[in-house]
């Protein structure tokens, strides 16, 4: 089994190296000092969260910069972005899985755990954009005081289905994922309480051969439900935009961009965060340099589709002879904005080119500094994409410029802050690596 | 290695699933019964007011015709409270001396109008107008119940929005009663003599008063 032993280090860990090295973490007493330095920077961050989201609530949304024409401001910024950051998830677990790419299993349960507290992120700016916050429940068809039923017509109505079904399949694939290693983690703990949560947790799995041809079997549905969601969710995110009439938005290319944006953005977010945690807990002979090869492959094949989509963008602005779409190139490319657009060139597009290198796939440093830029490279598509077809559109009358205030950023860094607090406690509580599937890739390996 | 859990411990698992389910569907249950309830809506609880003004000894029983007292219902968005003076008109010849319309004479007094507690109290950012609707026959007692038997004010309908739309949905049914199977104009509690049912009213045109901006203005 050549195409197993790649992601297996020469060392080739038996099963209990593995049980100790990946259960063994949540067990652990203590906190490691990086762990704590990272949760030294993220709370604080959280809490600034906490406290734009009361300001919020107690002035309405005028603390933010967003002033006609520019009516969607960082809150739908920050939602494309990290609803982007959430496809690499269900990308790996579902759509790798059934193309039965081995290199997944190191990686795909904190790929899908980053989806979930991703997706949590993504799914505030929708509630908090809105005028009355507290009434966010009235998106939903129920039957209500008012005898109507939501405007089922509009795109952000699609975004509510399209994204609470992709949490909840996340959370139930993610879930049944974990259950044989809670198991494992119930029966390393040592004690009492650790032994009895662990086990509640486990919904009293045994390993019995009935209950992995269950699992199996359901797992495998689960991943035959969740693949059409790796396209469905971004492209509905897209529609949000590509089914308006603004220059710059009503694009057709939109949805294969937009889900090549995603998954682009999510890879490197997953390598942003398991670069470090993978030195950190001493995981390098679960997760290889091999896969930090294969996720930078994927990485830059997504990074080239989109890099071909901003080039059809401005092509097609360009052919099609419209006034306002030639506007629209001259005005992103040279106007107030230009700036962000050429940095997002740079991140997305220039940047990402260093990948073709196999030297710069497998050095862990260089790939983590990628993976940020990318990652503000794609903060900056949305940017361009939401700010710059807004502020200057059909009449120049009604041309202005946008300015993000403090209460924008503090609500964008506390989300960050947030994000990273529950993949820390993610961390330190729940086994971070699938084991069951490492020790699978083993069994093969040995035969 | 010990046993973490005891057999009783599966019992106890699964009353926590079921409780949790009972206590969600419960909670939900309750919630839309709280929405409908008196306790939210007013339907049915009449208010305290000043003067306990009856709507049915002055309008069943002496004849008093609704717009008598309020007297802007077919011109104006809001039908109109009477002034102290309309009171004044009769209670200075009859009950003069009545301890329960004490307050009238003390406003008649001092000039100062008589403070009504509403009974119905649409929100500020609901534009409702009176006069179309009682312009095309409209019955009073359609939204406001038969106020002729109330002693005392009270909601008749929710007044909530899901409400004006059942009516806008279906006009037909509330623009015209229906006796001995002929469309007749409506009957009120005084006869009143207004433009009664319009038979050009097209209920397609009642149906297009939905968008959001016919109201919330």
């Amino acid at each position: 089994m050549d195409k197993h032993e790649h992601f297996i280090t020469a060392e080739k860990p038996d099963y209990a190296s593995i049980d100790r090295s990946v259960i063994g973490i949540p067990l652990e007493k203590g906190f490691r000092r990086p762990w704590l330095f990272v949760f030294a920077v993220a709370f604080p961050l959280f809490i600034v969260l906490q406290i734009s989201i009361f300001w919020l609530f107690v002035k309405g949304v005028g603390i933010w910069g967003i002033r006609i024409p520019v009516g969607w401001g960082f809150a739908i910024i920050n939602f494309v972005w990290w609803i982007g950051i959430g496809h690499a998830g269900t990308f790996i677990s579902a759509f790798l899985f059934l193309l039965h790419q081995p290199w997944r299993a190191a990686i795909n349960r904190f790929a899908e755990t980053m989806t979930l507290f991703a997706v949590m992120c993504a799914g505030m700016f929708p509630i908090l954009h809105l005028g009355r916050p507290q009434r966010f429940y009235w998106m939903v068809p129920y039957p209500n005081t008012m005898g109507l039923w939501p405007q089922f017509r509009s795109p952000l109505m699609w975004d509510i289905f399209a994204v609470t079904t992709y949490f909840t399949v996340s959370l139930l694939f993610w879930y049944t994922g974990l259950l044989p290693d809670l198991a494992s983690a119930r029966d390393r703990a040592q004690t009492y309480w650790k032994k009895r949560i662990y086990g509640i947790l486990s919904l009293g799995w045994r390993g019995a051969a009935v209950h992995w041809e269950k699992f199996n079997t359901l797992y495998l549905l689960l991943a035959g439900i969740s693949t059409p969601l790796v396209v469905s969710v971004h492209t509905v995110v897209s529609f949000d935009f590509a089914s308006s009439i603004v220059p710059g938005w009503h694009t057709t290319i939109f949805p294969p961009y937009f889900v090549a944006g995603a998954i682009y953005s999510g890879f490197a977010m997953v390598l942003t965060l398991m670069i470090p945690v993978r030195k950190i807990y001493h995981l390098e002979s679960i997760i290889t340099e091999a896969h930090l090869d294969v996720m930078a492959k994927v990485t830059l094949t997504t990074g080239l589709i989109v890099g071909y989509g901003y080039m059809m963008e401005m092509f097609i602005a360009w052919y099609s002879g419209n006034l306002y779409e030639h506007f629209l190139i001259k005005n992103v490319t040279t106007g107030p904005y230009g700036i962000m657009y050429w940095m997002l060139i740079l991140c997305n597009v220039i940047a990402v080119q260093i990948l073709w290198f196999p030297q710069v796939r497998r050095n862990p440093v260089i790939l983590f500094i990628l993976s940020i830029i990318f990652n503000i490279g794609m903060w900056l598509e949305r940017f361009v994409i939401v700010v710059v077809s807004l502020h200057r559109d059909f009449m120049p009358s009604a041309w202005a410029m946008y300015y993000p205030t403090v209460w924008d950023w503090s609500t964008y860094l506390g989300t960050i802050g947030f994000f990273f607090v529950a993949i820390l406690i993610f961390v330190r509580t729940l086994p971070m690596i699938a084991s069951f599937e490492v020790k699978e890739l083993l069994t093969h390996e040995h035969k | 290695m010990a046993q973490i859990f005891k057999p009783i411990d599966n019992t106890f698992f699964r009353g926590i699933i079921v409780g949790g389910l009972l206590l969600l569907i419960g909670w939900i249950t309750t919630a839309i019964m709280h929405q409908w309830s008196s306790s939210q809506t007013g339907v049915g609880i009449p208010l305290a007011q000043p003067v306990p003004f009856s709507h049915e000894h002055h309008v069943e029983g002496l004849g008093i015709d609704c717009r008598f007292c309020h007297t802007s219902v077919e011109k104006s968005s809001f039908a109109g409270m009477p002034s102290t003076e309309t009171c004044m008109k009769c209670h200075q010849e009859i009950w003069k001396d009545s301890p329960m319309l004490l307050p009238v004479r003390e406003s008649y007094r001092t000039g100062k109008p008589i403070v009504w507690n509403r009974v119905h109290n649409l929100p500020d950012f609901v534009y409702f107008d009176h006069s179309i609707h009682v312009q095309k026959g409209i019955a009073c007692q359609v939204c406001h119940g038969k106020v002729e038997s109330m002693p005392l004010m009270r909601k008749e309908n929710t007044l909530y929005m899901g409400w004006c739309m059942s009516c806008h949905e279906h006009p037909g049914h509330y623009v015209a009663l229906h006796q001995n199977n002929q469309r007749q104009p409506p009957k009120t509690p005084t006869e009143m003599s207004y433009k009664p049912w319009d038979p050009n009213i097209d209920p397609k045109r009642v149906k297009e008063i939905r968008n959001c901006s016919a109201c919330h203005r």
